[in-house]
């Protein structure tokens, strides 16, 4: 789950690392209020839940109270990189000295933590780590050690020493922030090094292991404030994976890595994926029912394709399912159905028995992606 | 032979008395797997269809010699466990569980590179050695023993892709399911390694997925140790972009993570890789000859 800045500087605080006062606005009114109330002069950044915004218009400086209304008024309401923009974030401008950079975050392929700072914030980290590599201080921290004095002066040897003492507060904090609210992620860019030698975190990134939320509930809590799909919701009350895409074949499967296999199996056939959806181990009458009413909400879905593997699960039970969620959704488009494992043939007996109008049988998970393609095309 | 998994086996069951516990251990159990125990606290002293249930893993393995665990507790508990066998000296480790917290697991980890004890999961379905033994959730109904060696990190692929070899009469050593999680126990690298080294696997074939970086690794690995032939496969060009860890993500693996990243650095070492799972049981059949 990754916060959006302010929950990220909310968390800061709270571990005593400093940021710029601020406040957060919904409204042209509320930025002006909140730039009067920082002395007149403000820092206007929207909050979206995704990189890029210094580059892309996503942050003014604002000299007065009515250029601070304008700049929300602009970004409000509008999208960015696709995401939908209802708040900003209205804060103090700071005498910035020099920028830096910061994270720590989990490193999935050795299975530890690593630490990153450099003395050149405010630069694309990316390019600085590929082209000038020795500017960026890395650190393995082994989970089972911590976090230790020597890492963190190694870390902030890179800087001013004027930044020293501020920088390795900043360390130490987010490291301690990072294990205790179960996080992946925490970045900071830039941390800035103030003209009277404070050190200050002016952004914020941070990322939760969803894993790890029933022990973190106000945490959990922070999603209430995100922006959600009606239709992602409902399948996630199900239990069901759903992600929707922008194709015109509904795809439902069992298994996260089947569901993606097929995926790429109606691309290679030609025709599109309108959505991801996983509906688990069990594939019940109740599960198949809801997805294929989850799927079909979609007005774009031409098809749907359903390509279960029966393991432990019975494609005979399967078969079944499917049949009882017909007699409850209204299918308004032919259904694929692959069913191969466990119990195949019984189960594809099962459907030919039904002989339901929608229900076009495949044999094999290919054959299905085919069928699929050429019945979207020629729905279109 | 065959690798992690074989009649030598014998199992202790962490969880036994929950209900996928109890479904799957005797599951494995009829498959004809030798388990000899059972682990939940506060239910030493009790059975499970004549398995003796302990209430530590240090008493279960002190009573029955067990060599194996399967971890099936619920998450919150589920990194607990697996120090717990491992502290109980058990060879090996499997971890059926899904949703354990990334932190335990980066503990969990870190502990085990000291230890002598192996790790595959978690939120893994398990392995298994066609005909010796299974330990976990895989279909034993749709392997078959033979000499390809086969690991992955999504389970139903494992499900469709060992049921197309089976169908095609090629059988299979062992089938890992090393999982999806972010910090897990077995990876590409080890297995190939084990697979190897082993006599009865002539081929070895290696299922991928979108993020992180264990394809690449993979691919370094075959290119410098592994002259048996790879067949690969790897699912989700067409998946939504994932999301990425900030910017510092791809600066550790400088990788993309993208499938088409990950299937052509397995093709530039010699490995082939099919479009689609059927295609990757034809090759198999292809490249044994």
């Amino acid at each position: 789950m990754d916060l959006y800045e302010h929950m990220g500087k909310d968390l800061f605080r709270a571990h005593g690392i400093p940021t710029p006062r601020g406040f957060v606005a919904a409204s042209a009114k509320e930025a002006a209020s909140a730039t009067e109330e920082l002395g007149g002069r403000s820092v206007v950044k929207i909050q979206v839940q995704v990189g890029g915004r210094g580059k892309g218009g996503g942050v003014e400086l604002c000299d007065s109270p009515e250029a601070a209304a304008a700049a929300a008024d602009r970004m409000l309401g509008s999208t960015f990189k696709g995401f939908p923009v209802s708040r900003v974030l209205v804060e103090e401008q700071l005498p910035i000295a020099q920028e830096f950079y910061t994270s720590i975050l989990l490193d999935r392929s050795r299975g530890d933590y690593l630490a990153m700072m450099t003395a050149e914030g405010g630069v694309d980290i990316e390019e600085l780590a590929r082209t000038r590599p020795d500017a960026l201080r890395r650190l393995r921290i082994d989970p089972l050690l911590g976090l230790r004095g020597y890492h963190v002066r190694e870390l902030v040897g890179g800087l001013p020493p004027e930044a020293w003492e501020g920088a390795s507060e900043v360390v130490r904090m987010l490291y301690e922030l990072l294990v205790f609210r179960d996080a992946t992620l925490v970045e900071v860019n830039p941390l800035v090094l103030l003209e009277d030698d404070r050190v200050v975190a002016l952004d914020a990134k941070v990322t939760i292991d969803d894993n790890a939320l029933w022990r973190q509930p106000d945490l959990e809590d922070l999603r209430q404030q995100f922006p959600i799909d009606e239709v992602e919701a409902r399948a996630k009350e199900q239990g069901l994976q759903y992600v929707k895409l922008d194709g015109e074949v509904g795809i439902i499967g069992n298994g996260a890595g089947l569901v993606m296999s097929t995926l790429d199996v109606v691309a290679q056939a030609g025709a599109r994926a309108a959505n991801f959806l996983d509906v688990g181990g069990g594939a019940s009458a109740d599960q198949m029912a809801t997805s294929l009413e989850v799927v079909l909400s979609d007005p774009a879905v031409k098809v749907v394709l359903v390509n279960i593997f029966g393991g432990i699960t019975r494609c005979d039970l399967v078969a079944q399912g499917i049949l009882e969620a017909l007699d409850r959704v209204d299918a308004r488009v032919p259904i694929v159905v692959r069913l191969d494992g466990t119990n195949a043939e019984d189960g594809r007996r099962i459907l030919a028995d039904a002989a339901h109008p929608r229900i076009v049988p495949a044999a094999n998970m290919i054959e299905a992606a085919e069928e699929a393609a050429d019945l979207a095309g020629a729905a279109a | 032979m065959s690798i992690l998994v074989d009649a030598r086996t014998t199992l202790v069951v962490q969880g036994i008395t929950g209900n996928e516990g109890t479904f799957h251990t005797l599951r494995n159990s009829d498959y004809g797997t030798e388990v000899v125990a059972g682990v939940t606290p506060g239910k030493g002293g009790q059975d499970v269809e004549g398995i003796p249930v302990f209430d530590t893993v240090a008493r279960a393995v002190a009573e029955t010699g067990a060599n194996t665990s399967m971890v099936f507790v619920p998450p919150r508990f589920a990194a607990d466990a697996i120090l717990e066998a491992a502290d109980a000296g058990v060879a090996l480790v499997v971890c059926i569980t899904e949703g354990i917290p990334v932190r335990d697991m980066a503990t969990v980890h870190s502990y085990l590179e000291a230890s002598s004890t192996r790790l595959v999961g978690p939120n893994c379905p398990g392995v298994i050695s066609p005909g010796a033994a299974n330990v976990g959730i895989i279909p034993g109904e749709i392997c078959a023993r033979g000499s390809v060696g086969l690991v992955s990190r999504s389970g139903t692929l494992v499900y469709q892709i060992v049921h197309e070899l089976t169908q095609r009469g090629v059988g299979q050593s062992t089938c890992v399911g090393m999982g999806g999680d972010p910090v897990h126990g077995i990876g590409f690298v080890e297995a190939l390694e084990l697979f190897q080294a082993d006599a009865e696997t002539e081929l070895i074939v290696l299922i991928g997925e979108i993020g992180g970086d264990d394809e690449e690794r993979a691919a370094a690995f075959i290119a410098e140790e592994v002259t048996k032939p790879v067949v690969g496969y790897v699912a989700g060009f067409e998946a939504p972009p994932g999301k990425r860890m900030g910017h510092a993500g791809a600066i550790v693996t400088g990788s993309s993570g993208t499938a088409a990243a990950k299937a052509e650095a397995l093709g530039s070492v010699g490995v082939s890789v099919g479009r689609d799972p059927t295609q990757v049981a034809d090759l198999v059949v292809e490249r044994l000859g």
